[in-house]
């Protein structure tokens, strides 16, 4: 995927984020999650029926990055089971650690895929997938 | 300016708009630092030997160059902590403390940065005091007009930033001074902003307490001055205790306290801070503060006009005079300009900038800001105003 198609789809995102906005339900864990050294913050909600991921809803302030990868992660997860997230989890991480990962399953967050290469953007891209371990935690 | 070849980092490709975090160093203070390490290493206020005694007289040389820097009355009046963070929190725990009680008000501003706002938030909740605030103008200026509204009868202290980190307005602090004290009411002052940048004199102010620190005026982290007047100082209460602060102590648990100022720097000091914050001193005095002060408050006009002149660019604060711009690309981020500045080599900071109360009054939850120091260029003004006249800055901050 060149540049350019990355740009186009991660601004895609970021314009037009996919369920944006809470909802008053408490059959969803809520989380907030937020970057210390910038002003990313992000309060993420999931709800969780019989081992399945139902729904995802987030709202908050942050970069561009931020944003784009918590409503790209919202798309890839939305009906996947907590094992497959786990394993799309740990496949993602590497890919914006460098280390080799599966491309597979990585779907669209393939946009991030150089990121690396901007280490102020990383904490960014993670931010999403920070919160959604918190989640799984408190599950 | 002709500064730029004393400053080593400004060898390298980059264009620094970030002072108000932090300052570059010129040799003079690196050198002076290195001089110590390399060539009297010596504790303070210890030894009979030529190197310790040479410390002594570097420490309290630069103590003496503090006092005249600020114009205090006397050296008692000058303490050496670890930054303005440290000393306002020695102000508030030490002074404050046992000087306020249920009921007294605080009166600060939305714009102040978190090192003022918090000891005094840990305080109302420990004695409950009430924190009240001081509105500010259209211009997100303190006025006296606003001061006097928000004094009452219990009001015990007012506590402000001289120059604040955001928006870069110098307060009235002589005419708040004035007033305060017709009330009976203390002034505290975080001088972080403005004691790098403008000549500040704590007699003409008449402040109670001023703090600041070195690394925002050319000198190393890690150390900063507590200010306050002898009388005031003479009832803080020491937060540490321990080695180079006591006369004497005995197994019966009699102690007794030095003297101002060596009873509040207890244990071996942050001697080579100090001395770089002499050397620091020193550069600035060469070149001169007011020019400092002019240099800046050019290239504010001259940034402002051509920045004003961009549509795609909004300034919260055109209008005050400190060499501090707080500003947003529409439709960007801020964090996302500042992504795409370093791309370019041009480091600014996007954030709240630690004043998170801010947002209350410039409806916008984060800015870029720039920030100006002596060795700053119209040049670099108007490279950075090529990059942000762009329609596409999100986009290629990706």
């Amino acid at each position: 995927m060149n540049d350019d198609l990355k740009r186009n789809i991660i601004l895609d995102h970021y314009y037009n984020p996919l369920h944006k906005g809470l909802v008053n339900d408490d059959s969803y864990i809520k989380v907030n999650v937020n970057n210390e050294s910038c002003i990313d913050n992000i309060d993420l909600m999931v709800k969780i029926e019989d081992n399945v991921i139902s729904d995802i809803r987030f709202d908050g302030e942050a970069c561009a990055i931020s944003t784009s990868a918590t409503s790209i992660m919202i798309k890839m997860l939305l009906g996947k089971t907590i094992e497959e997230t786990l394993q799309i989890l740990k496949e993602y991480e590497k890919m914006i650690n460098e280390e080799i990962y599966n491309a597979d399953i990585i779907d669209e967050a393939i946009v991030y895929n150089d990121i690396y290469k901007q280490p102020n953007r990383k904490k960014c891209a993670l931010l999403p997938w920070r919160g959604l371990k918190k989640v799984l935690k408190e599950k | 300016m002709n500064v730029r070849n004393d400053f080593p980092m400004l060898k390298q490709n980059i264009i620094y708009f970030d002072n108000g975090a932090t300052t570059f160093k010129p040799y003079s203070v690196i050198n002076a630092i290195v001089d110590y390490y390399s060539n009297y290493t010596a504790n303070a206020h210890r030894g009979d030997y030529d190197n310790s005694l040479k410390v002594d007289e570097k420490y309290e040389g630069t103590r003496e160059n503090v006092c005249q820097f600020i114009n205090a009355s006397n050296t008692k009046e000058i303490i050496f902590t670890s930054g303005a963070t440290d000393s306002l929190n020695m102000i508030v725990n030490g002074f404050f403390k046992y000087n306020l009680k249920s009921g007294d008000e605080i009166l600060i501003t939305r714009s102040e940065h978190a090192s003022l706002v918090l000891p005094w938030f840990e305080l109302a909740e420990q004695l409950g005091c009430i924190i009240k605030y001081i509105n500010l103008n259209e211009d997100l200026k303190v006025t006296m007009d606003n001061v006097k509204a928000s004094v009452t009868n219990k009001t015990k202290v007012i506590a402000l930033a001289h120059t604040t980190n955001v928006v870069g307005d110098i307060r009235p602090i002589k005419a708040i001074t004035q007033y305060a004290h017709q009330q009976g009411i203390y002034v505290v002052v975080d001088g972080a902003q403005s004691v790098p940048h403008i000549k500040v004199d704590v007699q003409d102010l008449d402040v109670d307490f001023l703090t600041f620190s070195g690394h925002k005026m050319l000198g190393p982290t890690g150390i900063g001055v507590l200010y306050g007047k002898e009388f005031l100082l003479k009832k803080l209460k020491p937060h540490n205790v321990g080695g180079g602060m006591n006369v004497d102590f005995t197994s019966l648990k009699e102690f007794s306290y030095r003297e101002l100022p060596h009873r509040l720097e207890a244990g071996t000091p942050n001697i080579a801070g100090v001395i770089g914050l002499g050397a620091a001193i020193d550069y600035i005095n060469k070149v001169g503060i007011d020019n400092i002060t002019k240099h800046e408050q050019m290239l504010k006009q001259y940034a402002v006009q051509k920045l004003n002149s961009l549509p795609n660019i909004e300034v919260y604060n055109p209008n005050t005079k400190a060499g501090i711009i707080a500003f947003n690309v529409k439709g960007v981020f801020s964090q996302d300009t500042a992504v795409y500045l370093n791309k370019y080599n041009v480091c600014v900071r996007a954030g709240n900038h630690c004043a998170k109360m801010l947002s209350e009054d410039i409806n916008v939850s984060s800015t870029c800001r720039i920030s100006f120091y002596l060795y700053n260029t119209t040049e670099e003004i108007d490279y950075l105003v090529s990059l942000l006249d762009n329609k596409d800055i999100l986009r290629e901050s990706l």
